[in-house]
């Protein structure tokens, strides 16, 4: 394992995937509008609102009962950033005190400065990130006002060389898999190091275009078929096949 | 007392065919579309995203964008592509009958794009229109208080009849027809578009409302079916 996963499993609480959590029996779709469950005890979590007795959806998605609490988990629509979220984004801008992220979302990520890893002078900023580099960083606050972003961590930092490319946002939870086990599978598979942000955006670098390549195309594979059921095992034998 | 028999041979309940399927268009954040009988509409939801110009920004919750169009191709005579009046007019009030059941606090300054595009046109577009976004803005995530229902409810000289299609539109015979859409949030009584084209008396409004409110109840069912599908098939 390389350091990327471990950031991976850091970052990220897989256990909020749908694909991930396929034995508890609990989970059901639900629209906005319906009740998913009534009960004075019950408590209103995300995606959710009370209305009397009954918990009702605001969202369409999955809902789950975990203890006393409702919530739903989103399983289509636009990016929307949240805390620790992993993501890969554009330098769009630089200003005086740090730089303008684009994660393809409605507002831009800001990069403090400080988050640089050694010290750089402000009047050259573009020593360390240029307009048009690309970063993978973590996503510290979510305020109405701004989006700041964290480079600190394993996995996390200006991506250079390999390439990047997109696939649907609300696909890469299958991409990543139960617990890192697709993108690790990918990894053993290509030798490359592949990592995905939650909006959508995966960066790959290995050792030859071919294997990146191959990674790539494994990686599209998965995020057009992401409703198949075992697709871990799909994967070993596809492959298996594109040897 | 003489059952009402249509042009179509459909009872004054009974709707045409409907089908509902949710995302159809992959490129859109959510979409849907959403038919009735010949009419078929298609819906796809984008954002929410930036909002340009800068001044039409609300800081205080998303802006719903609406754009209604009528293909050429939908109609036995080509429309002329592009805005008209008529579709400007309809954008607006698709946008009022959907913003009712949208919950866009959580993001301000952003915008959440509607386009609805009327592939094939038998009357009662706006309604199918209205019922192809309301699946595609929950399909796309957006927080609503419940779905929206729409049902075009007719009045053939005296007869109140249920989805009118292109041929009861232009019934001439006594009182004429009188086109009557009707938009509400589903399980419940707020409507969200009541328009009116023709002659009604008062006192059938609410009649006509009821008869609304029954289609509505099925239209429901086949959009939340239509939703719940697309995950299923997952």
């Amino acid at each position: 394992m390389n350091e990327l996963n471990k950031a991976h499993e850091e970052y990220e609480d897989f256990s909020s995937y749908p694909d991930s959590g396929t034995e508890s029996a609990t989970r059901t779709v639900v629209v906005p509008g319906e009740i998913i469950a009534s009960g004075e005890d019950l408590l209103p979590g995300e995606g959710t609102r009370r209305d009397g007795n009954d918990v009702i959806a605001s969202r369409f998605g999955l809902a789950e009962k975990v203890g006393r609490v409702v919530k739903i988990i989103s399983i289509s629509g636009a990016f929307v950033p949240r805390r620790n979220n992993v993501v890969i984004g554009r330098v769009s801008d630089i200003v005086h005190s740090g730089w303008i992220i684009d994660i393809d979302y409605a507002q831009n990520g800001f990069l403090p400065l400080m988050e640089s890893p050694r010290f750089i002078n402000k009047h050259e900023m573009d020593q360390f990130l240029a307009i048009g580099d690309m970063v993978s960083a973590k996503v510290w606050s979510v305020s109405p006002k701004s989006i700041d972003l964290a480079m600190k961590g394993k996995g996390l930092g200006k991506l250079e060389g390999g390439f990047t490319f997109r696939v649907n946002p609300s696909s890469v939870p299958r991409v990543i898999g139960r617990e890192g086990s697709m993108i690790n599978l990918i990894k053993e598979n290509t030798g490359c190091n592949v990592t995905i942000g939650q909006n959508g955006w995966v960066w790959i670098k290995g050792q030859d275009l071919d294997n990146e390549i191959k990674a790539r195309k494994a990686i599209e594979f998965i995020a057009e078929k992401f409703h198949v059921s075992g697709l871990t095992e799909k994967m070993e034998e596809w492959f298996a096949k594109n040897k | 007392m003489v059952v009402f028999k249509r042009l179509d041979g459909r009872k004054s309940e009974e709707m045409r065919p409907i089908t509902a399927k949710v995302g159809i268009i992959p490129n859109a954040d959510g979409s849907a579309m959403f038919s009735f009988g010949k009419t078929i509409a298609i819906a796809a939801v984008y954002g929410p995203r930036l909002l340009h110009p800068q001044h039409m920004q609300d800081p205080q919750s998303a802006v719903l964008r609406v754009n209604y169009d009528l293909l050429s191709f939908s109609v036995s005579d080509r429309k002329k592509p592009g805005p008209s009046r008529r579709s400007q007019e309809i954008s607006k009030v698709t946008s009022w009958a959907l913003t009712p059941a949208l919950d866009l606090k959580e993001f301000p300054n952003t915008v959440v794009d509607v386009q609805i595009y009327i592939l094939q046109a038998d009357a009662s577009t706006r309604v199918a229109g209205i019922n192809a976004a309301s699946m595609a803005l929950a399909h796309a995530g957006i927080p609503m208080k419940n779905l929206v229902c729409a049902v075009a409810i007719g009045k053939l000289d005296k007869e109140l009849v249920v989805d009118v299609d292109k041929n009861e539109e232009d019934f001439k015979e006594g009182e004429a027809a009188t086109d009557f859409p009707i938009a509400k949030l589903a399980n419940s009584n707020s409507y969200t578009l009541l328009q009116m084209d023709g002659n009604i008396q008062p006192n059938v409004v609410s009649k006509a409302i009821a008869l609304a409110d029954k289609a509505c109840e099925k239209i429901y069912e086949v959009q939340k079916k239509a939703l719940k599908e697309v995950v299923e098939s997952q």
